[in-house]
């Protein structure tokens, strides 16, 4: 018997901090510039003592460029990653992910009713700034409220109800996307399309950056916090029950935060599918199903691959972009096929 | 019942607790099924009343849809009852909060479904949760109380194998550890003999035996084994379609027209040489 410690969680934590430094690293070496990794080092390190005039202009325009997308990629995987785990848990459904469920779709349509919106509404710039990410929260809440009650039968959720359910809520908000779409000014249009494809050109201003980051790091402890509720409720909610869990609060807990995290992370990249899958299934498979190392792990996992795959995006059809969600999906789509395949042979 | 053996219950601690005080008292306590508000309920339980203490096994029996799960998850408090109420050492179970519960009263269901594999020992693990925070590692003595519940059932070799790679009988058994990790006071089953071989039932009702004698829990197991029940049981509770037809001692309910109506079928019943009541069916009855 060997449970997990405070030390070794941190260890396993520190591993892949380590592994996510030095992705990112080479994600800010990688692009239309060459730029030398002595370079980068040299000046990454100037930056962090604070003398930031002594930078070359070469290497200033990486770290004011480059640097705040492969943030922002870090950003949307961990929180699609984190989202994901926990979605798996509470319907214990393993191929659940905001992506397949139709959350992301939500997510969109909330941020894409907030962005037609805004211009109407006398906001003052700090509201301005969260009512993007506060309508894809409210589109995810309202799509994973719909997805739980449709995979509902019988007082049980049933897995392949449910998976059909997030199907239906998923193409019925894609249609009203495109509905949504064809309002908009058409020089917006690809624009749009591009961000629901999941792209991370748009870095996002400042407010809007504090927003994510507080809102990021409240979502991912309040989810961490029920950790060991979570691993209970893999058993079912009536064995999780008489094990101590108040299933209810723990329930409406993590959904909340869980749709939090995708609206936070579709807000500004659109629908970046199969990280929330994918990441949590390979987490597991090293770290086991514990959710207390499971959901920093695919904190760190979601994170590095967004990372990775923003770096083929960006190297694969150069000088051209292409949508890190392509990427995703790309990987992604199989994956899912191979473990849906698995799961009801 | 009633309010001195309550308030007795209630101010005496566990270890000093005598052991002729109800431990675990069903009073009238009564459930009504409606999955729609507007129509009338599909499944009642009536008023059902019963005691039982520190080391007694009580089996609930009766046949298909008679209600004893029900009254099961009533007894568990996870099912709050339409009426009437369960005390466990004077208090309510459907009042406790979810950690507390857990700590008092343990349940082994019917089969336990593994999303994702892990195992034995983590399983039994799980056990400890209700003794602990939201986010809290497990200490030594956690996993002390884990290895001496494996110990219990006779499965500390399998603390370091899969439990989707174990047989029906060995998953039963952890089962049963992890829910003794809870260290309850009340001890619950579903159906635990359901898939497994004769030799394991009896495996499992002999363990459940002692366990009861030696660790005073208070045993409450529903089983369709009515010979099984009579063997090991201390009372029995007959349900049918909702009905609480009685409480007592196996010999007293395992009457044979009782049986015979019970469960729709001819069957006799004699004294074993353990001089508890044997059902038999009768060839050709069905």
């Amino acid at each position: 018997m060997r449970p997990l410690t405070l030390s070794r969680l941190l260890l396993q934590c520190l591993i892949l901090a380590i592994i996510l430094f030095c992705v990112m690293v080479l994600a800010l070496k990688f692009g239309a510039i060459h730029v030398s990794l002595y370079g980068l080092g040299r000046d990454l390190l100037r930056v962090f003592l604070g003398k930031s005039s002594d930078i070359s202009s070469e290497y200033s325009l990486i770290l004011n460029l480059r640097l705040p997308r492969i943030l922002l990629g870090a950003f949307v995987g961990a929180a699609l990653s984190v989202a994901g785990t926990s979605f798996q848990a509470l319907l214990r459904n393993p191929l659940a992910d905001p992506y397949v469920l139709g959350v992301s779709s939500g997510a969109a349509v909330g941020a894409i009713l907030a962005l037609l919106l805004e211009p109407h509404l006398a906001l003052t710039p700090e509201f301005a700034a969260v009512f993007t990410p506060l309508g894809a929260f409210l589109g995810a809440a309202v799509a994973i409220t719909a997805v739980y009650f449709l995979g509902h039968r019988n007082g049980q959720i049933d897995s392949s109800t449910l998976l059909l359910g997030g199907v239906i809520i998923a193409s019925l908000l894609s249609a009203l996307i495109v509905l949504l779409l064809t309002t908009l000014p058409s020089s917006n249009f690809r624009g749009m399309a591009y961000w629901l494809m999941g792209e991370l050109s748009a870095v996002p201003s400042q407010p809007l950056a504090w927003v994510l980051r507080v809102g990021f790091v409240v979502a991912a402890i309040v989810i961490y916090t029920t950790a060991s509720d979570l691993n209970l409720l893999l058993a079912g909610e009536k064995e999780a029950m008489h094990l101590g869990v108040d299933v209810r609060r723990v329930r409406i807990i993590a959904y909340i935060a869980a749709s939090a995290l995708t609206g936070l992370a579709v807000s500004v990249s659109g629908a970046v599918g199969y990280v929330g899958l994918l990441i949590p299934h390979l987490m597991r498979m090293i770290y086991g199903a514990d959710h207390r190392i499971l959901i920093p792990a695919s904190a760190f996992g979601g994170a590095i691959a967004v990372v990775i795959a923003d770096i083929l995006a960006r190297t694969i059809a150069a000088p051209n972009e292409l949508p890190v969600g392509a990427i995703t999906a790309i990987a992604g789509a199989p994956l899912f096929i191979y473990l849906l395949r698995r799961r009801f042979a | 019942m009633t309010a001195g053996v309550k308030s007795a219950a209630r101010g005496a601690g566990e270890s000093t607790r005598i052991s002729n005080d109800p431990r675990l008292s069903v009073e009238q306590v009564s459930y009504a099924y409606t999955p729609n508000p507007q129509q009338a309920p599909v499944f009642t339980l009536e008023a059902t009343s019963f005691q039982a203490k520190a080391g007694e096994i009580v089996a609930v029996l009766g046949p298909n849809a008679s209600g004893k799960s029900t009254l099961l998850q009533i007894i568990s408090g996870a099912l709050q009852p339409l009426s009437g109420r369960v005390l466990l050492n004077g208090f309510v179970t459907h009042q406790l909060e979810p950690r507390a519960r857990g700590r008092r009263i343990a349940m082994v269901q019917q089969e336990s479904q593994l999303l994702f594999p892990s195992k034995a020992w983590e399983f039994v693990l799980q056990g400890r949760h209700p003794y602990g925070k939201s986010l809290r590692f497990e200490s030594d003595e956690d996993v002390t109380i884990a290895q001496n519940a494996l110990a219990q059932v006779g499965a500390e070799h399998l603390a370091d194998r899969w439990m989707d790679q174990i047989s029906g009988g060995e998953k039963q058994r952890v089962i049963l550890a992890r829910a003794l990790a809870q260290q309850p006071l009340l001890l619950l089953l579903d159906e635990p003999t359901l898939h497994l071989d004769i030799g394991a039932q009896i495996d499992l009702l002999e363990t459940l035996r002692r366990l009861a004698a030696e660790n005073r829990y208070t045993v409450v197991v529903v089983t369709h084994e009515l010979n099984l029940a009579g063997e090991y049981a201390d009372q029995v509770v007959l349900l049918q379609k909702g009905k609480c037809l009685r409480v007592g001692p196996p010999a007293s309910v395992y009457r044979r027209d009782l049986l015979e109506q019970v469960f729709q079928t001819q069957l006799t019943v004699e004294t074993g040489a353990s001089g508890r009541p044997r059902v038999s069916i009768l060839p050709g009855a069905q």
